[in-house]
């Protein structure tokens, strides 16, 4: 008898362990995301300091934001708009009345040795959002409140020797902390549930969004507990996390770091874990956690807030189309599946850039399949966004408009956005120019089909007995006689004919 | 309420005082003698009172979203500690 040759290599033992582990003992993942949405003003939360990214720096930082002594915070109206257009889009309880308490901790970047934060009293209170699920469904995740707070300054440690440099133009600029409840299940959940609050702030105007700039920052609460148990395991907070790919990627990895300590009888800490993309791991950040008591009360500097109803009513109509209203209507008004009207709508400048296609006349289905296609991975591969695409809505609906119409095929017509996108023209003059118009000529497509027929009689023997699949040998033959410009239906039809 | 030494030690923490431990026998007594005198305002009747965030009845004003500060950078660098280039500095801080 033979050795059994059992290869247990490739991924080693540590891995094995864990599936057999995994299939014995069924853990569940709870998490909660605290999102930091930066608050696209002109000017600071509590003063008239720029909030201009990219500035020199401390040169947008004021006597405010460095907490000079005899100064005084002035709360700025739009950023409690924003706020409240948030609260408003999340369909969340608004509190009428909040108010601005200090959150106390002494670090360089914070010059008042408090933030101005909410806290008893945030301004949105509960809410909730839906997400499309994995399964095709959606799921509701809450929210568990929004509130108003300035940001910090930034310290750069690598800059200096032996010194840790300050720079305070991001102090005071607005940010709206946005806290879910512990409803996501898993890595792909949460991301799902952070990629709808980052479109749904940029649909309401109140961010950009910009993750490398820090204006979109998620933090992710992260326990797992055994499956049907109600009480939730002990959680850390993982910072640092500057894009969804690494939302997912550092809440995976922290999953498995639990289950490991877990399994092998130990505890988890309650702790504040930065994610290393480098290092594709978590690490403690013990310095922050020693004292960990912020002593909260209330900013005497500031009075409460007090929303009156006629500024909610002028907000609320105020509002734009939702994504999930936009999602809808595009799979009502234009046929278009979910998926589809899921993707479109994800981002307000897609959504707006497809719908000025189908306003100038091209076809629901096709235009959507390139905006999806050829022109995502083209802005992608080039890093553009869509506001900045070289080729406009209106001439790619040109191009959409020819493959309809059957001036072109669908796989000249790639040949055709490639020269549009390298700005050789518009669509009509480079189908003249090249000679890409698609043979209409029956005629003249009978007499090449004849000819390739004439020349292939051992293949045509083959199809007559059977072997239908030599059909596309055919019309490959074709294509290529006629450099691609035969409508791919047309010869389909005449050669059914032709060999039957 | 009353503190007992741990707490006192842990409170000097947070507000970043250092102090040893004979002063910290002191300031238990002190604070706990500070405290026994606030414990007195427990005993007024709030049932029917509404929490109070600011002894001023008003509502916060409002400032339009206008930039209105000018760079005073060089003012600013020039009562400072230490600077660098634009930076302000301090000892570094250990992440």
């Amino acid at each position: 008898m033979p050795p059994i040759n059992f290869k247990l290599k490739p991924i080693g033992i540590q891995s094995y362990l864990r599936i057999f582990r995994g299939i014995i003992m069924a853990w569940e993942t709870v998490i909660g995301l605290e999102i930091h949405s930066q608050l696209n003003t002109k000017s600071k939360i509590f003063s008239g300091a720029s909030t201009e990214f990219g500035a020199k720096p401390n040169t947008q930082a004021c006597a405010v934001d460095l907490g000079l002594p005899g100064v005084l915070p002035v709360l700025n109206k739009e950023a409690v708009h924003m706020a409240l257009r948030f609260g408003l889009a999340v369909n969340a309880k608004i509190n009428q009345h909040s108010i601005f308490e200090r959150k106390n901790y002494f670090y360089p970047d914070l010059p008042k040795g408090y933030q101005i934060s909410q806290f008893e009293i945030p301004i949105v209170g509960k809410g909730a959002i839906d997400i499309s699920t994995k399964e095709g469904g959606t799921k509701m995740v809450g929210i568990t409140r929004a509130h108003l707070e300035e940001d910090a300054g930034k310290s750069i440690h690598d800059l200096y020797e032996d010194y840790s440099a300050i720079d305070l133009n991001r102090a005071g600029t607005p940010l709206l902390e946005i806290v879910s409840e512990p409803d996501m299940r898993s890595a792909k959940e949460a991301v799902a549930y952070a990629k709808k609050i980052h479109a749904l702030v940029q649909y309401i105007g109140i961010c950009d969004g910009n993750m490398q700039e820090g204006s979109f920052r998620c933090d992710a609460n992260v326990s797992i507990r055994k499956k049907d148990t109600e009480e939730l395991g002990t959680r850390t907070e993982l910072k640092n996390i500057n894009s969804f790919k690494f939302l997912e990627k550092a809440i995976n990895i922290e999953i498995e770091r639990q289950q490991d300590i877990l399994e092998d009888g130990g505890n988890v800490v309650q702790e504040t874990r930065l994610y290393d993309a480098v290092k594709d791991e978590t690490r403690s950040m013990r310095t922050k956690e020693e004292a960990n008591d912020y002593k909260y009360f209330p900013d005497p500097d500031l009075l409460p807030v007090d929303i009156e109803n006629e500024l909610l009513t002028e907000i609320k109509n105020s509002l734009p189309e939702l994504p999930t209203e936009k999602k809808n209507r595009f799979v009502s008004e234009f046929g278009l599946s979910d998926y589809d009207a899921e993707n479109l709508t994800a981002q307000k400048s897609l959504a707006d850039y497809y719908e000025a296609m189908l306003n100038d006349g091209a076809d629901a289905k096709v235009s959507a399949n390139w905006v999806m296609g050829e022109l995502s991975a083209s802005l992608n591969k080039n890093q553009i966004d869509i506001q900045d695409s070289p080729i406009s809505a209106k001439e790619l609906s040109e191009l959409v408009k020819r493959i309809n119409d059957d001036t072109i095929s669908g796989k000249i017509a790639k040949g055709v956005f490639k020269d549009m996108w390298e700005g050789n023209g518009r669509v009509d003059d480079i189908i003249q120019n090249q000679g890409l118009k698609q043979m209409t000529d029956v005629g003249a497509i009978e007499g090449i089909i004849d000819g390739i027929i004439a020349n292939n009689s051992e293949q045509v023997e083959q199809f007559k007995a059977g072997n239908t699949k030599l059909l596309g040998y055919f019309v490959g033959q074709v294509m290529k006689a006629t450099q691609g410009k035969a409508n791919p239906k047309q010869v389909n039809q005449i050669l059914n004919e032709k060999l039957s | 309420m009353s503190l007992n030494k741990e707490q006192v030690k842990e409170i000097a923490q947070l507000a970043k005082l250092s102090i040893n431990d004979s002063e910290i026998e002191q300031s238990t007594i002190e604070l706990n003698n500070i405290l026994s005198l606030m414990a007195e305002l427990g005993k007024i009747d709030t049932d029917h009172v509404e929490p109070m965030a600011h002894p001023l009845e008003m509502s916060q004003r409002l400032r339009e979203d206008v930039v209105s500060e000018a760079d005073l950078s060089e003012e600013f660098q020039a009562i400072a500690p230490k600077t660098g280039k634009q930076h302000f500095l301090v000892p570094t801080v250990i992440e």
